[in-house]
């Protein structure tokens, strides 16, 4: 456990998240409008959309089963009879004057998330529900000095909200449960999970207690859109709280907005102020029947998750912890991976992907998707050094300019005459020039002075530009030295 | 050739096919109609053009052989149906300027099946009312108003909330109209006007292009003058529809086929509950006539209970107006019809949908919002959906005893404009038999009986089991018969 430490004492705090995911589909969830983001304002919006008189929702069956692979996916119950109601309030850019929702009867009810610690140990953190509701239109107020133009593109998009138990402490539990969430939605293909998109928003509950104590007063922090952001959020709201408490003050309930500018949170409306939803069941849908069959056949097409796939890394590859997590965070990294180590040395396939690899994919902001040096040529690489081709020296200075020209090790092998020197007359003959070279240095080290056997090493793979074979060298100077 | 407009559906399809006269020379005739029963109000847009233009068309088909079942037959549509180029207004001002980009479907399975439209008929504002009072575009007077057109002695409403599908239909200005029916929305004005109407299965006709009221009750249907034209329209305008997600795939009978006139056998449910305190005599009598007359025809009445009758007026008024709130909501001013500026949004909104609406369907908003508040849902909302569920069951065990049932339509003939208007409460005693059965999503119909003491028509309903619009239809039609009733409306094109 850490604790914060406030003038009182130790302060614990205690966070719940709302996680709204953006269901991968090509349709909204009522209607057959286009989903594609970055559209033309107001070119994918449909009658149902756009809330016209006698205009009727039909349920989109594909956002059901993302929906329902999404509940399995987090080893959650899914709910057979699920029902979908209003949620009524007024805003501009929610057509119907009701957002389509489920409210007393998720698709999804209690399931869990295994968050993975830098420290390299776990905690297992409580999902309460999840459930599928529409999600609302855009307002974009810096188009005209007086009014707000309104952007329906998003209007009827598919949103699974997930709600987790208020079972994280830290600001850094609560960024690895939105990182290991939003892995397993983009293993299940069911959210690309892009925050800066939108396709991810966080809703961040935050209280503070004495440790032991019963849960506090909470707020809300709405629509918060980055990982960075949620824990800059909590800590800054968790500070906020406990300086109001302890200067005597009492934590009002409230919705508050986190504001990227100034790094604070902001109130933005109070639990009077709050909505009367009037949540009621939608007349026009009925509710969800779902065929247990149905279900059994989308969970024998789940793909490995992140847990299993990093336990199978550390039994079949003999990973550590810390590198299969690395490895397994995104599917592509751990795919790239497992094409590497096929048929070589997986220790070795793992500290080239996650050292040299990941190194230069950082240092160029690229995406695994975008590397120059594909996991087939990588992995033509590792061969070149385990048939002694070059040297593990040599490979870096060769991976340098694959990353460069996404060339194939070999040809850049060739092309830059990198090849190891492994014919004994040719080590020979260098050799002996610079022990002729270095007759003083022969003297002292026949004289006693081992040290410098590292010295003639240097000269040898200095005179061959690093092509010697470094156990040839040494063989063969051992030899001539001795004599 | 003004005998055309007096012709029942069946009878105009036979001339039609016997080339007695062509759907152009049948639809000029209503196009006159149309005109000259203005006094009337009861169309709040006349399509005379496209009318012609489908009557050419269809013309051209009959030509072609290829006629379809209401091949040619000129119809009202209730302004709550989109029509795709042509207002749509729901009779209210927050509609204004609105014209769809879309066909509902139910018009469009008509407009499949050869049928003509006149124009969009008048209905009470958003479909709430049963007096058809509460329009923006003006109440509409029933063609059985007593003294001169245009001067009547007696103002009478037409019932509502499709006022003027009934006005249209019973003073002879269209062959049949669509209706709708939310708590008795098709039969209430149906026995008003002394026509036939039919609230079908909830389920049977798409909702989907139909301006929402409550959509757990909202359900299309066919006004005629006969049970037979019922029966022909009822079949063009039902089916599944997969852009509605409440239809129901199921096959649609051939509605007409099932009128044989043979009731022998058929057990007739009498529900005890319904005979109300104050039940006026004319309406006991009528309802004992009914029974008699299907007694006659070999059917065997037998009395049952249908025990939270009591409640069904409360619950409906609870299920109605929350539903309604939350469906107009979406009247914003934001995308479509009436907006009135305003320095913020909430102040558009509120000058808006304060403009937009009528008193009544303010009244139903409020009460809807009231009823899904937070620390009034259960009591209100949450208790009613229950009571409903009851409601069901009750109708459920009743029909494990009888085939139909039969009841009174409503509780008095119609009333003049003015009565019955000071008391909200006393406006909505007019859904006391119709309400439970569209609770209970059953079909429903209205059979003019015969006439009250005032000369003005009365309608006994009859109740049947879901999807049994073919009981409901056969037995109508035999009290149809046994009534035979000949009063006309004073006012006819």
């Amino acid at each position: 456990m850490s604790y914060i430490q406030g003038e009182t004492g130790d302060w614990e705090i205690v966070i719940g998240l709302e996680v709204h995911a953006q269901v991968i589909s090509n349709a909204k969830l009522f209607s057959g409008a286009a989903t594609a983001f970055g559209a033309e304002p107001n070119s994918q919006v449909s009658f149902v959309d756009a809330a016209f008189p006698g205009m009727l929702p039909v349920i989109n069956e594909h956002c059901i089963e993302q929906a329902v692979r999404t509940g399995l996916g987090l080893k959650a119950q899914i709910n057979l009879h699920s029902v979908f109601d209003r949620k009524n309030y007024f805003y501009a850019d929610l057509p119907q004057g009701y957002q389509i929702s489920q409210f007393q009867q998720p698709i999804v009810g209690k399931g869990e998330i295994v968050l993975d610690l830098p420290d390299g140990s776990s905690r297992t953190v409580g999902v309460t529900r999840l459930h599928l509701e529409q999600d609302a239109g855009k307002s974009l107020h810096d188009q005209h000095p007086a009014k707000t133009y309104i952007d329906l593109n998003r209007s009827g998009v598919a949103l699974m909200e997930i709600v987790s138990e208020p079972d994280m402490r830290t600001a850094e539990e609560a960024g690895a449960y939105v990182r290991k969430l939003r892995s397993i939605l983009r293993y299940l293909g069911t959210c690309d999970g892009n925050m800066e998109e939108g396709s991810m928003r966080c809703d961040v509950n935050v209280s503070v207690r004495k440790p032991g104590a019963p849960f506090g007063t909470r707020c809300e922090i709405k629509n918060v859109n980055s990982i960075r952001f949620v824990m800059q959020a909590i800590e800054y709201e968790a500070r906020r709280q406990i300086e109001i408490i302890e200067e005597g003050g009492k934590i009002d309930q409230e919705t508050r907005l986190w504001d990227t500018t100034k790094f604070v949170t902001r109130s933005m409306r109070s639990k009077e102020e709050a909505h009367d939803y009037r949540y009621f069941p939608d007349p026009d849908l009925l509710p969800l029947e779902l065929d247990p069959e149905w279900v059994e056949a989308i969970k024998s097409t789940l793909p490995e998750l992140p847990d299993d796939k990093k336990a199978r890394f550390i039994g079949e590859y003999k990973l550590s912890p810390y590198d299969a997590n690395v490895l397994v965070s995104e599917k592509a990294r751990a795919d790239f991976f497992e094409t590497v180590a096929k048929g070589r040395d997986p220790k070795l396939a793992a500290n080239w992907v996650t050292g040299e690899l990941f190194g230069y994919l950082n240092k160029a902001g690229k995406e695994i998707e975008e590397s120059p040096v594909s996991a087939e040529n990588l992995g033509g690489l590792i061969d070149l050094i385990a048939d002694n081709t070059i040297s593990g020296r040599i490979a870096k200075e060769v991976f340098e300019a694959m990353f460069e020209t996404g060339e194939k090790a070999a040809d850049i092998v060739e092309k830059k005459g990198l090849r190891q020197v492994t014919d004994t007359g040719a080590i020979e003959a260098s050799i002996d020039s610079v022990l002729a070279a270095n007759a003083d240095k022969v003297a002292e080290f026949r004289s006693g002075k081992d040290k410098l056997f590292g010295f003639f090493v240097g000269q040898v793979m200095k005179a061959t530009q690093g092509k010697a074979n470094p156990a040839l060298v040494n063989e063969i100077l051992t030899a001539k030295l001795k004599g | 050739m003004t005998g055309l407009t007096h012709l029942t559906m069946a009878a105009a399809l036979d001339g039609l096919a016997k080339k007695d006269f062509t759907a152009v020379e049948l639809t000029e005739a209503h196009v006159k109609a149309v005109e000259t029963i203005r006094p009337l109000n009861a169309f709040i847009t006349e399509t005379p053009e496209q009318a012609l233009a489908m009557a050419k068309a269809s013309d051209a088909r009959r030509a072609k052989g290829e006629a379809g079942p209401m091949e040619g037959l000129p119809i009202a549509v209730k302004d709550l149906f989109c029509t795709k180029g042509v207002p749509t207004t729901a009779a209210s001002h927050i509609l204004d300027g609105f014209k769809p980009e879309y066909e509902s479907t139910v018009t469009s399975n008509l407009w499949r099946d050869g049928a003509v439209m006149l124009g969009k008929v008048n209905l009470d504002e958003f479909a709430m009312g049963s007096a058809n009072i509460t329009s923006y575009h003006g109440n509409v007077v029933s063609p059985w108003s007593p003294g001169e057109v245009g001067n009547w002695s007696r103002q009478l409403v037409p019932g509502g909330s499709s006022g003027g599908s009934a006005a249209a239909v019973a003073a002879r200005a269209a062959l049949g109209a669509t209706g709708t029916d939310t708590g008795g929305s098709i039969r209430q004005p149906a026995a008003f006007t002394g026509i036939v109407g039919i609230k079908p299965t909830y389920g049977r006709c798409s909702r989907w292009g139909v301006v929402a009221f409550a959509s757990s009750l909202d359900q299309a249907g066919p006004m005629t003058r006969t049970v037979e034209d019922a029966a022909i329209m009822l079949r063009s305008m039902c089916g599944f529809d997969p852009k509605d997600s409440t239809s129901v795939d199921m096959a649609v009978p051939d509605f007409r086929a099932a009128l044989t006139g043979d009731i022998r056998g058929l057990k007739v449910g009498i529900p005890k509950e319904y005979r109300v305190e104050g039940m006026p005599a004319e309406i006991a009598a009528i309802w004992d006539q009914g029974i008699a007359w299907l007694k006659e025809a070999g059917a065997e009445p037998v009395e049952i209970s249908l025990p939270h009758t009591k409640y069904a007026l409360a619950t409906y008024y609870i299920v109605a107006p929350a539903e309604a709130s939350s469906n107009l909501a979406r009247y914003d001013g934001l995308r479509y019809g009436l907006r009135v500026e305003g320095a913020s949004l909430k102040d558009m909104y509120e000058n808006t949908r304060g403009a937009g609406f009528g008193k009544e369907v303010r009244r139903r908003i409020l009460i809807g919002t009231y009823v899904l508040s937070a620390g009034y849902y259960d009591a209100y909302y949450n208790k009613a959906r229950q009571v409903r569920t009851r409601i069901k069951w009750d109708f459920d065990e009743a029909f494990k005893q009888c085939d139909v049932i039969l009841t009174p339509t409503a509780p008095s003939t119609a009333f003049a404009i003015g009565e019955k208007m000071d008391d909200p409460i006393q406006m909505y005693l007019n859904d006391v038999f119709t309400v439970p059965a569209s609770l209970a999503g059953l079909p429903g119909m209205s059979v003019p009986a015969g006439v009250g003491s005032d000369g003005l028509p009365l309608g006994l309903q009859l109740l049947g089991r879901p999807f049994d619009e073919e009981t409901v239809l056969r037995v109508g039609q035999v009290i149809e018969k046994a009534a035979a009733v000949t009063a006309t409306p004073p006012f006819m094109a």
